[in-house]
C-alpha cells in the first residue's frame, strides 16, 4: 500500500503537468480543473502517507526494483510525510487563489497556459526533494523545483521581473554547483550517494574530511534556505513576482532548504561539529533579518525580510541537536509554511484593493474593506507569536528547548528569539497602523502623485481608471512590446520603455486616489466605488487563514507527530533500517 | 592504473576562471562563468570515480578494470541540467537586452530608496556613485555608457517627469 503511494506525490504532478501542457491555452477551463484535481490527489496521497508513516514508521521504496544501494530510493518517514502534507495544502490554496486571479484579470494578457504546468512541476520537485533517499536524487529534486521557479519568477518577462529573476537564478545556480561538487566529493570519499549508506560510511572518515563535506552541504542548503549571511538574494527577488508565485516561493522553497539542513545535521553528520556555527548563523539570521524588515516600507519586502528572519528560529532548533529542539523546528517549519504563504496572498489582495504595497501610499484599508483587515490581522498576529496562535506555540517550544539545553549560547539565542518576536510585532503592526488603520486622508503621497499624474498625461487622469492590480499586470506586458517594436534605435526604445513605465506608475498612483477620496469631502469629483475583491481570491485566502488558525487547534496532535519525527531523526536507525530492511549496511 | 594530475589542475583552473567571470556585472560573462563552473564540477564528478578503465557494464573486460559507471551517469544528468538552464539564462539575457538595452545586473531601486532614507550607508559604496577612477576594473566603460544614456534621456525628457524621479520622502514614524 505505502509502496504504491510513495512515488505518487512526484509522479502525479509531473503527469498532470504534461496533460496541462497538452490542453494548453485552448481549454483554460480544463487546464484549471486538471491542476486542481491533481493537487487535491497529491494532498490526499500525502495525508495517507502521513497516517501510514506515523503508524508504521519509516518506509523505503526502490524505484524500478533495483536492489538498494544501486537504484534510486524514495524514503517516507514522519518528517518527509508531514512536509508533504503541508506543501500540498498550501500549493492547493495558492493554486485556487491563482485561478481566481486569472479569472478576475482575464487570461489573455498573462501566459497562463504556462503557469499551471510549471506550478505542477514545481510541486513535483518539492515532493521529490522531500522523498529523496539519496543525495543525487535530492539534487535532481532541487533542480526540478528551481527550474520551475525560474520560469514562474520571470513570468511575463517585464523588466523588474527579469532583473530580479537574474539575481535569483545566478545565486541558485551557484548553490546548486556547490551542492553538486559536494556530491562529487562525498562519492569520491565514500563510494556511495545513498543517504542511509552514507549515514554509516561518513562516520568512518577522518574528522577533517567530514567537516569539509558537512560545510559544503550546509553552505549549499543555507543559500537555498536563506540563512544569513547567504540570504541577501531573497528580499531582492521574491517581491516582484506575481502574488501567488511569491506566496508559494516564500512558503515552500526556503523550507526545502531547511529540510535538507535537518537531514544533513541529523542523518549524515550527527556529530554536531558545526552546531556552534549554526547557532551564531541562526542568531544573525533572526536579528539582522528582522531589522531589515523594520526598515522597509513595502509590505512584500517587509514579509520577505520576516521570512529570512524566521528561518533563524528553525536553524536554532536544528542547531540545538536535541529532540525538543528538532520537534520545535519541525513544528515551526509547518507553521511558517502556512503563515508566510497566507500573508503573501493577503499582500496580493492588499495590492489589488489599495493599488500599491507601499505603506506610504496605502491608508484606510480597514474602513474600505473590513474583511481584508481581518484576513491580514489574524495571520500577522500569528506570525508575531501572540499567545493563542500556533506561532506562539512554536516559538515557546523552541525557546523552552533552548533553555533546557543549559548552555550559555542557547540562552543568548533565546534572548535573540524573544527580541525578534517583538520586532516582528513592531514591523507588522506598522503595516497595520499605516495601511489599515490611519485615516486615508493622511496619505502624504496622494496629492503629489495626483499632480504628477495630471502633469504627465492628461488623458490618464480623468475618467475611470482600470482597477489597480489587474491593470498593473497588463501594463507590464505592454511595455516590453512597446520597447521591442518601437525603433531599432537603442535610446529610442529605451525611452519608450521608460514612458510606458511612467504611465504605469501614474496609473497606479491615480488608482490609489479613490481609497483616499472616501474621506476627502472637499473633492467629490473623483469619488468612485471601490471594486469588490474577486470572491475566489478572498475565499482561498480566507481558507488559508482558517487553516493557520486550525494549526492552533490541531497543535496538540501536530506537535506530537513532530516530536515522534524528531525522535526518529535523533535515533537515525528507523531511516537506515527502512532502506536496508534491517540487514547490515554494506 | 594511477590517477593523473592533469584532471585536478584543469578542475582548479576552470573553477578559478569560472568564479572570476561570475563576479562580473555583464550577464554574458556571468553565463560563461557558470558554464565553466559547471564543466569544472562535471570533471570533479568524473575524477571522483577513480582512474579511467575499460567501458563498464558491457562486459568487455575484467570488472576490476572497468570504469565506475555511476559518476558518468551523474555527469550526464548534470550536463542536461546545465544545458537547459544555460539556454534559459541566454533567453533571459536576450530579454533583458530587448527591454532596457543593457545586459548587466540591474540595481535594486527599492534597496536604494531605503538606503537613501538614512543617507549614510549603502549608497556611498555603490559603484555607480564612485568616481570613475575608484570603480572596480572592467566596469568603467559599461557604467560610463550607462551614464551617457541617462544624461541623454534627462535632456530629452527634461520637461516632463521621469519614472526614476525621487519618490516623495516617507513620513517619519509617528
Amino acid at each position: 500500500m505505502i509502496s504504491v503511494l510513495t512515488p505518487l506525490p512526484v509522479l502525479l504532478p509531473l503527469l498532470g503537468a504534461a496533460a496541462a501542457l497538452l490542453v494548453g491555452g485552448r481549454h483554460p477551463g480544463i487546464q484549471r480543473t486538471l491542476s486542481i484535481l491533481v493537487l487535491s490527489a497529491v494532498l490526499a496521497v500525502s495525508v495517507a502517507l502521513l497516517l501510514l508513516a506515523d503508524a508504521d514508521g519509516a518506509h523505503a521504496v526502490s524505484v524500478g526494483g533495483w536492489t538498494v544501494p544501486l537504484g534510486i530510493v524514495l524514503v517516507v518517514d514522519r518528517l518527509s510525510a508531514l512536509m508533504l502534507v503541508v506543501a500540498a495544502t498550501v500549493a492547493l490554496g495558492v493554486l485556487v487563489f491563482a485561478v481566481g486571479q486569472g479569472a478576475a484579470d482575464g487570461d489573455e494578457e498573462t501566459p497562463i497556459s504556462i503557469f499551471h504546468p510549471t506550478f505542477l512541476v514545481l510541486i513535483a520537485g518539492v515532493a521529490n526533494a522531500f522523498l529523496a533517499g539519496d543525495l543525487f536524487n535530492l539534487y535532481v529534486g532541487f533542480e526540478i523545483l528551481l527550474t520551475a521557479s525560474y520560469v514562474l519568477l520571470t513570468l511575463g518577462g517585464s523588466a523588474p521581473r527579469i532583473r530580479a529573476g537574474i539575481t535569483y537564478i545566478i545565486v541558485s545556480l551557484l548553490s546548486s554547483l556547490i551542492f553538486l561538487a559536494a556530491i562529487g566529493l562525498v562519492y569520491a570519499s565514500t563510494g556511495t550517494v545513498n543517504m542511509a549508506q552514507l549515514a554509516v560510511r561518513l562516520a568512518e572518515l577522518p574528522d577533517g574530511t567530514q567537516l569539509l563535506l558537512q560545510s559544503m552541504l550546509l553552505i549549499a542548503f543555507s543559500i537555498k534556505a536563506a540563512v544569513f549571511p547567504l540570504s541577501a538574494w531573497l528580499p531582492d527577488s521574491y517581491p516582484t513576482a506575481p502574488a501567488p508565485v511569491t506566496a508559494v516561493f516564500a512558503g515552500l522553497l526556503t523550507k526545502v532548504g531547511v529540510y535538507a539542513i535537518i537531514r544533513t545535521q541529523t542523518l549524515l553528520f550527527p556529530g554536531g561539529a558545526l552546531d556552534q556555527v549554526l547557532m551564531w548563523a541562526a542568531l544573525a539570521t533572526m536579528v539582522i533579518g528582522i531589522l531589515g524588515a523594520v526598515a522597509q516600507t513595502d509590505i512584500r519586502r517587509i514579509l520577505s525580510f520576516t521570512l529570512v528572519s524566521h528561518i533563524g528560529y528553525m536553524v536554532f532548533g536544528i542547531a540545538l541537536a536535541s529532540t525538543a529542539g528538532l520537534a520545535g523546528a519541525i513544528f515551526y517549519v509547518v507553521h511558517h509554511i502556512a503563515i508566510q504563504t497566507t500573508l503573501f496572498l493577503v499582500a496580493g489582495l492588499v495590492e489589488r484593493q489599495g493599488g500599491s504595497t507601499s505603506v506610504d501610499r496605502l491608508g484606510g484599508l480597514a474602513k474600505a474593506s473590513p474583511l481584508l483587515a481581518v484576513l491580514y490581522f489574524v495571520p500577522a498576529m500569528n506570525l508575531a507569536g501572540i499567545p493563542p496562535f500556533s506561532g506562539f506555540i512554536g516559538k515557546l517550544g523552541l525557546l523552552e528547548a533552548g533553555v533546557a539545553d543549559g548552555g550559555s549560547l542557547p540562552i543568548v539565542l533565546v534572548g535573540g528569539g524573544a527580541l525578534t518576536s517583538l520586532l516582528t510585532l513592531l514591523a507588522i503592526s506598522r503595516v497595520w497602523n499605516r495601511a489599515f488603520w490611519r485615516p486615508p486622508a493622511q496619505s502624504p503621497a496622494d496629492d503629489t502623485f495626483r499632480a504628477a499624474a495630471e502633469a504627465a498625461g492628461p488623458q490618464l487622469a480623468p475618467g475611470p481608471m482600470p482597477g489597480p492590480a489587474d491593470e498593473q499586470q497588463p501594463a507590464s506586458e505592454k511595455q516590453p512590446a512597446g520597447a521591442g517594436t518601437a525603433t531599432g534605435n537603442g535610446s529610442g526604445s529605451r525611452a519608450e520603455a521608460r514612458r510606458a513605465a511612467w504611465e504605469r506608475h501614474t496609473a497606479v498612483a491615480t488608482a490609489t486616489a479613490p481609497v483616499s477620496d472616501g474621506l476627502d469631502a472637499g473633492d467629490g469629483s473623483r469619488e468612485r466605488p471601490l471594486r469588490p475583491l474577486p470572491q475566489v481570491m478572498v475565499a482561498s485566502t480566507a481558507a488559508m487563514v482558517v487553516l493557520t488558525v486550525g494549526l492552533t487547534a490541531l497543535a496538540g496532535p501536530l506537535y506530537a507527530v513532530a516530536e515522534r519525527g524528531a525522535e526518529d531523526l535523533m535515533d537515525r536507525t528507523p531511516y537506515i533500517s527502512s532502506v536496508f530492511g534491517g540487514e547490515d549496511v554494506p | 592504473m594511477t590517477p593523473t594530475v592533469v584532471l585536478p589542475v584543469i578542475i582548479g583552473g576552470l573553477y578559478a576562471a569560472g568564479v572570476y567571470l561570475l563576479l562580473d556585472r555583464s550577464l554574458t560573462r556571468v553565463l560563461l562563468g557558470f558554464l565553466l563552473l559547471g564543466n569544472a564540477t562535471n570533471l570533479l564528478l568524473l575524477s571522483s570515480g577513480g582512474a579511467a578503465g575499460s567501458a563498464p557494464i558491457l562486459g568487455y573486460g575484467d570488472p576490476e578494470e572497468m570504469s565506475d559507471p555511476l559518476p558518468q551517469a551523474l555527469i550526464l544528468t548534470a550536463i542536461v541540467i546545465t544545458f537547459g538552464i544555460a539556454a534559459f539564462v541566454l533567453a533571459l539575457i536576450y530579454r533583458s537586452w530587448r527591454l532596457v538595452r543593457q545586459e548587466v545586473v540591474g540595481v535594486d531601486e527599492e534597496d536604494r530608496r531605503v538606503a537613501r532614507r538614512s543617507g549614510m550607508d549603502a549608497d556611498e559604496i555603490d559603484p555607480d556613485d564612485l568616481a570613475p577612477e575608484d570603480r572596480p576594473a572592467m566596469h568603467a566603460d559599461t557604467l560610463a555608457a550607462d551614464d551617457d544614456a541617462e544624461r541623454g534621456l534627462a535632456r530629452h525628457y527634461s520637461g516632463i517627469a521621469s519614472d526614476d524621479v525621487d519618490l516623495p520622502t516617507p513620513r517619519s514614524n509617528p
